[in-house]
C-alpha cells in the first residue's frame, strides 16, 4: 500500500512539474539560445551513435531474414520487405529511443541533479527565473522537434545497412532488396513511427528532468537519480510503444 | 530593511525554526550565527523565499513575503542578490555570462551594457579580465569573487551570502568579508551573512543574532560579545582556548564599557 502511495506521490510530482515547465519562458531570446543549445546536447551529438547502431542493426536483420528463409518457394524479396517493415515500424522508432534513454536520460537527471545539489537551481529560483522552466522546456522542444528526424535517418540507415550487409554476404541481390522494400510500402506506417518518436522524445525528456530536479543529497544520489531515470524512461516507452500500437494499428 | 517575525519551519517532525523575530537594518552586514545544524541556512533560506515557513511572516521594506502576489514576488526577488556556499556558478557559461546572466535575463540592456556592467562588477570584485574563462578554471575564493559579483549586478537592495568564507584560507576569508562589507556600504543594502567564523563575525558583523537548537539564542554587534554574559553566546564564541584567553583579558584589564 505504501508503495502505492508513494508511486502515485511521485507521479502527482511529476505532473505539476510539467504544469510548473509548460509555461510562456520569461524571456525568449534566452529560452532559444538555450533550445539551440539542446539541440547540440541532446540532438546533434547523439546522431553518431545512433546512425551507427542503426546501419549494423539493419545488416543483421537482413542477415538472420535471409538465414531464416531457406525455402526456395519463398520469394527473396521478402528479405527486404521484412528488413524495411522490422526497421520502420520497430527498430528505428522503439530501439533508438531506448537507446537514446540510457544516453539523453541519464545526461539530463545528471546535469539536473548536479545542478539542484549545487544550489544552481535554487541560485536561478532566487533570481525569479522559473527554473522548471527554463531547465526542462529547451529540452522537451529539442527532443519533440528533432528525434521525429533523428529516427527518419536511423529508417534509411536500417534499410541502407540491410542492403550492404545483403551485398556484402551475397545472401540478397539489389533488385530483390529493392523490389521488397517496394512492397507494401504504406506511408501511414511513418506516421505511425513518428507519433511514436513524438511520444519517447517527451518521455526521454521529462522522466530524466524529473528525476534530476527532485534530488536530494550529494554525488551518490545524483547516480541513483540518473540510474532511475534511465530504467523509468525504458519501461515508459515499452509501456507506450504497446499502447500506441495498440490504439494506432490494431 | 528586512523584518522577520514569529519564523517557524518543521521538516517532517523536526522543528528546525522554532519562532525566530528579528530585524535586519538597511546599510549594515547583519550576520547570523550558530554552530553547524543550529538552523542558520534554513533561516536565510526561508528569508529568500526558498523555503516556505509553517508560521511567521517576512517583510521587505513594510512589503510582506506571504501577503504578495507572484509577480510582486518577482519584483523583490530582483532586488535580492544572494552568494551560495557553493557559489551556484552555472558551469556550463563563462564568468561573463555567469555574471550577466540576471541582466540578461530581466534587464532591458543592449549586449554592450550587459558587457559593461559586467566588467565594472568584476573590477570591483578584484577580477578584472576573467571575463572568458569558465568557473572550473578559477581558484576557490575567485570563484567566491565572482559570485559576488553576480550577486550585485542588478543594484540589490538586498544581499544574502550562505557561509561565504566556506573553505577559503584566512587571508583570502579576511578579503571576502571586507568585499562584502564595503559593497554593503557602496550600494547601501540590507546584508545578511551566514557564518560561523569569528574572523568574519568580528571583522564586519555590525548586527549579530546566534541561533541555537532553532531559537534566537542572543541578538547585539560585535563590540558587545567580549562583554556578554550569555552563556549560549560564550559557549559558541569561546570555544577555542585562545578566544577564552583573550576574553579573560579583556574582561581582567578592564575593556568593559
Amino acid at each position: 500500500m505504501r508503495i502505492i502511495i508513494r508511486f502515485l506521490e511521485e507521479i502527482g510530482s511529476y505532473v505539476l512539474l510539467l504544469k510548473k515547465t509548460f509555461v510562456k519562458p520569461q524571456n525568449i531570446r534566452v529560452f532559444w539560445e538555450h533550445y539551440f543549445r539542446e539541440l547540440d546536447d541532446i540532438g546533434l551529438k547523439t546522431t553518431g551513435l545512433i546512425s551507427f547502431i542503426s546501419f549494423f542493426i539493419g545488416g543483421v536483420v537482413v542477415i538472420q531474414t535471409a538465414l531464416n528463409l531457406d525455402n526456395p518457394l519463398i520469394d527473396p524479396s521478402l528479405i527486404g520487405f521484412a528488413a524495411k517493415q522490422s526497421v520502420v515500424l520497430e527498430f528505428a522508432p522503439t530501439l533508438s529511443s531506448v537507446i537514446l534513454s540510457g544516453i539523453v536520460g541519464s545526461y539530463i537527471a545528471s546535469t539536473i541533479g548536479t545542478m539542484r545539489i549545487t544550489e544552481q537551481i535554487d541560485a536561478l529560483d532566487v533570481m525569479g527565473v522559473n527554473s522548471a522552466n527554463f531547465l526542462i522546456l529547451p529540452k522537451i522542444l529539442a527532443a519533440v522537434t528533432f528525434y521525429p528526424f533523428l529516427i527518419l535517418l536511423s529508417m534509411f540507415l536500417g534499410v541502407f545497412g540491410g542492403w550492404v550487409a545483403g551485398l556484402v554476404t551475397g545472401l540478397v541481390s539489389t533488385p530483390d532488396y529493392i523490389e521488397g522494400i517496394r512492397i507494401g510500402f504504406d506511408p501511414f506506417h511513418f506516421e505511425y513511427s513518428i507519433i511514436k518518436t513524438i511520444v519517447f522524445a517527451f518521455l526521454i525528456a521529462t522522466i530524466p528532468s524529473f528525476f534530476g530536479y527532485y534530488v536530494k543529497g550529494g554525488a551518490l544520489e545524483v547516480g541513483r537519480a540518473s540510474t532511475k531515470a534511465v530504467i523509468w524512461t525504458s519501461v515508459m516507452i515499452v509501456f507506450w510503444n504497446y499502447i500506441i500500437t495498440q490504439i494506432m494499428l490494431s | 530593511m528586512i523584518e522577520v517575525k514569529n519564523i517557524r519551519k518543521s521538516f517532517n517532525r523536526t522543528k528546525v525554526l522554532k519562532g525566530i523575530s528579528a530585524v535586519f537594518e538597511k546599510g549594515k552586514t547583519n550576520m547570523i550565527i550558530g554552530q553547524s545544524g543550529s538552523g542558520k541556512t534554513v533561516f536565510l533560506k526561508t528569508i529568500m523565499g526558498l523555503i516556505t515557513p509553517d508560521e511567521g511572516e517576512v517583510a521587505f521594506d513594510g512589503r510582506i513575503w506571504q501577503q504578495l502576489n507572484e509577480k510582486e514576488k518577482l519584483s523583490i526577488r530582483k532586488e535580492m542578490g544572494v552568494v551560495f556556499q557553493g557559489n551556484a556558478l552555472f558551469d556550463s557559461l563563462t564568468i561573463e555570462e555567469n555574471v550577466g546572466f540576471p541582466m540578461k535575463m530581466f534587464a532591458d540592456k543592449s549586449k554592450s551594457e550587459i558587457k559593461n556592467r559586467v566588467a565594472e562588477v568584476l573590477e570591483q570584485v578584484g577580477l578584472p579580465g576573467v571575463q572568458k574563462k569558465f568557473p572550473s578554471e578559477l581558484s576557490g575564493g575567485q570563484q567566491k569573487r565572482v559570485a559576488i559579483a553576480r550577486a550585485i549586478v542588478l543594484y540589490p537592495k538586498y544581499l544574502f551570502a550562505d557561509e561565504p568564507n566556506s573553505g577559503l584560507d584566512p587571508k583570502t576569508a579576511i578579503r571576502i568579508d571586507d568585499l562584502l562589507h564595503e559593497l554593503t556600504v557602496q550600494y547601501n543594502t540590507t546584508t545578511l551573512v551566514n557564518t560561523h567564523d569569528m574572523n568574519s563575525i568580528m571583522e564586519i558583523g555590525e548586527k549579530i543574532i546566534l541561533l541555537k537548537n532553532g531559537y534566537k539564542a542572543w541578538e547585539g554587534t560585535k563590540d558587545e560579545i567580549f562583554y556578554s554574559d550569555n552563556p549560549d553566546l560564550i559557549d559558541f564564541i569561546f570555544s577555542s582556548d585562545l578566544y577564552k584567553q583573550m576574553r579573560e583579558l579583556f574582561l581582567k584589564f578592564g575593556f568593559k564599557k
